[in-house]
């Protein structure tokens, strides 16, 4: 089985300037895989500063990484050239949180449609265009001639994104990178853009990486979940699993302030420590900020394996065997059990 | 619930109404809002966008700018009327009787004045003249009352995070006291914890000073954890009020029902339930009810007779055709 992406200890550290050369870590070790011919939707969940727009920016070729390797159908991403990067940028689509700035104002929503047409050489004749743009905005639940020939401001927030996902779609992508698409949606509009992406996955067989804070979303849309904290993951697994029973302290304060619009599912009462600026210093990332945290916290914690598809970086689950950070991708489901 | 009917309230809107002028006609942002508000009570106001809640909140601080008009109604905060007020006068009242937070309040902080001087300012420009060092203790004070180290006072914007930002935003808000706190959506920008800390913080001083708060919003899951009222806003005017008790359990006007069946929770995974159709343009309202095309309990009369908001079960208000037999 070929993987479709490798990330092959992966990490980033941004330096700053010439004088104060004091460095962030964006991220820290991250190996993942997805296969091929398994599509699936993974979550990397975090807050701000976690490190996942960096994850975004390097699956996309933007950034490169530090060290490691990211390996796209066997090959490094950072020496394809030519027609592979051509191939490789048509392959790997990104839908981005503001549905606002990626659209140019002065021109009609066609132009987002029509470039990457162009661009990619998709179609012969003009005709052939407009049928890939009709097809590719039904798939995403617009009526192309309620959109096209509009400007921007003429439409909603959650149309525009479903152009953007309908771009990405005019591709036929195989790997979708959804950075925080939902995130300046209105509520109302979420569901739709949501069903939008799992339609993508299940019917056009496209891989996603859906990247939030918002757990809610995540555990509606995902099958497997990495909580990334300080660019180190602290929990993966399941999403079920890690957000019904969540065993790393900060994936339980991440889920005990999801605001459940139920009543009878209170925000928890512990009081949260506010995070501390500047450097990470070593050992577990979360510790200056855990309400559980012990002495060896100062070093370092692996990952434990929890269950069959669950993990954990924390010395509270020290009992349970520990896993190499590049086998996590074993962990992670990519089809729910209950699926048909 | 017994508290709301004995004491007076602190905020009583009657009748807002705010048109906008544009090229393409005229478009009625707030039509005919009314409604009240008890010193301590947290109401939610909520709706999708362009559905009026800002134009709400600018309205209540009369900040409406052209092509944008307040045509009628009044704002009473105890026995004032802001409308009736001069301009200079409002402004005074701004941020000592009613403070706002705008949207994205945190990019709003003057990035190359200290925090200290901005608070400093807020002060001095509503005419208070205590010494440098009282001033300062005040407003090191708010910064600690919105969970801010007193160091804080020194630092400039950018050395702040998100979070940090919008909670100096929330200690400008209540440096004065003012009796109504107006908070527009005031953790869109922010993850899920930093946006409960935020919260915690703004319900905290608000018990210090008792105010009453406004949070627009669009979050329902944010109004169920954090206020007593909830109002539901669609085209411009309130579609029901109830509390977030009723609002939850029993929700009245099928858009308040279906905005609560479609957010997700931990029951319905992968149920994506959305609310069919857009919401109308204010230019071009459809007659009768403007929710009409987009109801699934809608009947004849909706499409071409307009409810009336009406007072049902108690102190609940909805507005719409379901519940005439009952007022």
């Amino acid at each position: 089985m070929t993987n479709l992406l490798e990330l092959r200890h992966v990490s980033k550290t941004y330096s700053r300037g010439l004088i104060n050369t004091k460095s962030t870590v964006a991220l820290q070790d991250i190996s993942l895989m997805l296969k091929e011919d398994d599509p699936t939707i993974m979550t990397v969940a975090g807050e701000s500063g976690s490190g996942k727009t960096t994850l975004a920016m390097l699956l996309l070729g933007f950034i490169t990484p530090t060290t490691g390797q990211i390996i796209y159908r066997g090959r490094d991403i950072t020496t394809l050239q030519g027609d592979d990067r051509m191939a490789f940028r048509r392959e790997v689509q990104a839908v981005f949180q503001d549905p606002f700035a990626v659209f140019n104002p002065f021109y009609t929503v066609d132009h987002l449609l029509t470039v990457p047409i162009r661009q990619f050489k998709l179609a012969k004749t003009a005709a052939q265009a407009r049928d890939k743009m009709d097809e590719a905005l039904t798939a995403v639940g617009l009526r192309p001639e309620d959109v096209l020939g509009r400007f921007p401001h003429q439409l909603s927030g959650g149309q525009r994104q479903r152009i953007n996902v309908a771009r990405a779609l005019l591709l036929k992508p195989r790997l979708l990178i959804a950075d925080e698409p939902v995130s300046m949606v209105d509520a109302s509009l979420r569901a739709s853009i949501l069903e939008t992406l799992r339609n993508l996955q299940r019917d056009h067989g496209v891989s996603i990486i859906y990247i939030t804070h918002d757990l809610t979303t995540a555990y509606h849309i995902a099958k497997s979940i990495i909580v990334l904290y300080r660019g180190g993951v602290m929990e993966a697994g399941d999403v079920d699993r890690v957000i019904k029973s969540p065993q790393h302290p900060y994936t339980r304060l991440l889920v005990d302030s999801i605001p459940w619009p139920t009543l009878d599912q209170r925000w928890g009462s512990d009081t949260i420590k506010a995070r501390e600026a500047g450097g990470s210093g070593t050992g577990c990332p979360f510790r200056s900020r855990c309400p559980m945290v012990m002495d060896q916290c100062t070093t370092q914690p692996p990952l434990y394996r929890i269950h069959d598809t669950q993990a954990a970086a924390c010395y509270l689950h020290a009992a349970h065997p520990s896993i190499a950070a590049d086998r996590l991708t074993e962990l992670l489901p990519t089809r729910a059990a209950a699926e048909v | 619930m017994n508290i709301q009917t004995l004491t007076k309230p602190v905020l009583d809107v009657q009748n807002l109404v705010v048109t906008y002028y544009t090229d393409a006609g005229r478009a009625k942002a707030l039509d005919d809002v009314s409604f009240t508000l008890r010193a301590g009570e947290k109401l939610g106001m909520v709706g999708e966008s362009g559905s009026g809640k800002s134009t709400l909140a600018l309205a209540m601080m009369r900040m409406i700018k052209p092509p944008g008009r307040i045509e009628g109604g009044r704002v009473m905060i105890g026995d004032t009327d802001l409308m009736q007020l001069s301009e200079e006068q409002m402004r005074q009242a701004r941020l000592s009787r009613i403070a706002y937070i705008p949207q994205g309040a945190m990019n709003s902080l003057n990035p190359v004045t200290r925090i200290g001087a901005q608070l400093v300012d807020a002060i001095r420009s509503h005419g208070i003249r205590d010494s440098r060092s009282q001033v300062e203790e005040r407003c090191i004070n708010a910064l600690k009352s919105v969970d801010l180290d007193p160091a804080t006072f020194r630092m400039y914007p950018h050395e702040l995070s998100g979070g940090m930002k919008q909670r100096v935003c929330i200690a400008i808000g209540i440096l004065l006291q003012p009796a109504v706190i107006i908070a527009d959506e005031p953790t869109s920008a922010l993850d899920v914890v930093t946006q409960r800390q935020v919260m915690e913080t703004i319900d905290r001083v608000k018990d210090q000073i008792n105010a009453a708060v406004i949070l627009i919003g669009h979050d329902m899951g944010l109004m169920a954890q954090f206020v007593d009222r909830v109002a539901v806003m669609y085209s411009g005017r309130l579609v029901e009020v109830a509390t977030t008790r009723e609002m939850f359990t029993a929700p009245m006007h099928p858009y308040a029902a279906a905005l609560i069946s479609s957010l997700p929770n931990l029951e319905n995974k992968g149920v994506f339930q959305g609310i069919p159709g857009l919401a109308p343009s204010l230019l071009r309202l459809p007659g009768g009810c403007a929710f009409h095309p987009r109801c699934a309990r809608v009947m004849d009369h909706c499409k071409t007779v307009r409810p009336v908001t009406r007072t049902v079960r108690g102190d609940r208000l909805v507005t719409c055709h379901l519940y005439d037999a009952e007022a």
